[in-house]
């Protein structure tokens, strides 16, 4: 399996874990990243709160080069794929769009770039029972929520690979894994994404409402597939802890850190120790550590 | 009550519907966007108010509000609405008017933080999160805004001192020139 990829610039920061996990993985699956040159930013929430163009514009740079790779294009933080999806869709949709766009960027998307959230192609291409083979470890009796976000089920028509309302990609992939997703009512509520830094408040208030239900039905880890929703969720749970004088010390991973610990990979070709919240106990207390 | 709606009040609804390709006209209040809206709690006018100002014709107080800024673009509002509005594309039509006449008043950081994003992408072609928290906080006045949380994050190495250099800035600079020169011309 062979596809384009398009890490997005949180993976070569605040999410570098991520990568790591993801880089291990897909070596053990066989499945070839090959990155799109010279990539530029997505533009995020601030292109969109600001102009017109300059979002679709942004993304549609890199999907000509996409288009060029001749492969699908696989896309880990869901606000760039979210972007990135809904670029191509507007660009597709909308004739005179794809004019302007060819003739600022001097080049044409045609279209034909397919864009996927790294999930999708893990769970719903690769496959649950193809990865069920190459499992050496569990996560039996590890009890977690999967927090999937806004922004890969969001606007439903142009980004959602699975239910919008209430996915199950990532319950139905820790199951495999031998591990028990709990069913909960916030998986697709909003963390706050991108205010984390210019107001942090409603981070603070949005992650506490996440984080206290998921404590209070006895989740010991949260699972997420987008680095806005890690970093919001692990890097900012103490001060949620002490604005909000509780205590949850829930560790978030990245599903590709689970997977990487059940296909047998090493603890640091996981970037395990770059989560905040300590991940080491309970990983421990479920003989998962090496 | 009967509302008179004069012809300067459409010209704010259309503006709006055709920047972004919507008929908030549909709106009938039904309230459902506010219901869902995770920051609701904390805006001035809720979602359907915000609509509501819109087809009433009243930009100043919808360009003025809170809640423009404070959407934080979830799309709940968006996917449940049973007109099939686009709400979250109002919110951004609203705050990229507002942005054209200098209006961030209301919620002056979080418009400081889009300018100061777009300007790192446009110098760098990739956020670079040190250069663009170090220039907020300095312009908000809150220079150790963060610094624990700094500190933590490179000490895990998950803050970069530089972004890889980008093999062609020019042509990336001349698409980003292009863009604005676009706008320039339909407004």
């Amino acid at each position: 399996m062979r596809y384009a990829y398009y890490p997005g610039c949180s993976l070569h920061s605040t999410a570098s874990d991520y990568q790591q996990s993801i880089d291990s993985v897909f070596k053990k699956l066989s499945i070839e990243l090959t990155e799109v040159e010279d990539w530029t930013c997505c533009g995020a929430s601030a292109a969109h709160a600001s102009d017109l163009l300059l979002p679709v514009v942004l993304p549609a740079k890199d999907l000509v080069k996409v288009e060029k790779m001749g492969l699908e294009v696989l896309v880990p933080c869901a606000a760039c794929y979210n972007r990135l999806r809904t670029a191509a869709h507007k660009i597709r949709e909308n004739p005179d769009l794809r004019k302007k766009v060819k003739e600022i960027l001097q080049a044409d998307f045609q279209g034909s770039a397919k864009v996927r959230h790294i999930s999708d192609a893990v769970v719903n291409e690769y496959g649950l029972e193809a990865i069920g083979k190459l499992l050496e470890k569990n996560l039996k009796g590890m009890k977690v929520v999967c927090y999937y976000g806004c922004l890969s089920a969001r606007p439903q028509k142009i980004v959602a690979f699975d239910d919008p309302v209430y996915p199950s990609y990532l319950d139905r992939l820790i199951r495999t894994l031998g591990g028990e997703p709990i069913e909960w009512p916030f998986k697709t509520e909003c963390c706050g994404g991108s205010f984390s830094v210019s107001k942090k408040d409603i981070v603070l208030k949005l992650t506490r409402d996440l984080l206290d239900m998921a404590k209070s039905l006895g989740a010991e880890a949260v699972v997420v597939d987008c680095p806005l929703c890690q970093f919001n969720l692990d890097f900012r749970q103490e001060e949620v802890e002490k604005k909000y004088g509780v205590h949850f010390g829930l560790p978030v991973f990245y599903f590709t850190q689970l997977l990487g610990i059940c296909l047998g990979l090493r603890e640091e070709a996981l970037g395990l120790k770059k989560l905040n919240i300590d991940p080491f106990s309970l990983l421990e207390s479920k003989n998962l550590r090496q | 009550m009967k509302i008179f709606m004069e012809d300067p009040s459409r010209s704010f609804a259309t503006r709006v519907n055709e920047m972004i390709g919507q008929n908030i006209d549909g709106c009938y209040q039904c309230g459902k966007c506010t219901a869902g809206c995770p920051v609701a709690y904390t805006m001035d006018f809720p979602p359907h108010e915000i609509i509501r100002l819109v087809q009433l014709g009243r930009p100043e107080e919808a360009l003025a509000s809170h809640t423009i800024w404070l959407c934080a673009s979830c799309e709940t509002c968006t996917s449940r609405c049973p007109k099939n509005i686009d709400i979250a594309a109002v919110m951004d039509a609203l705050r990229i008017l507002a942005l054209g006449k200098g209006q961030t008043q209301a919620e002056k950081e979080i418009s400081l933080f889009h300018k100061l994003f777009l300007e790192v992408v446009g110098r760098f072609g990739r956020v670079n999160d040190l250069y663009l928290m170090g220039k907020y906080n300095l312009l908000t006045l809150n220079p150790l805004r963060d610094w624990r949380l700094g500190q933590k994050l490179f000490s895990k190495g998950k803050l970069k001192v530089t972004t890889p250099r980008m093999k062609n800035p020019k042509e990336f600079q001349e698409i980003l020139k292009r863009t604005q020169a676009f706008e320039g011309k339909k407004a």
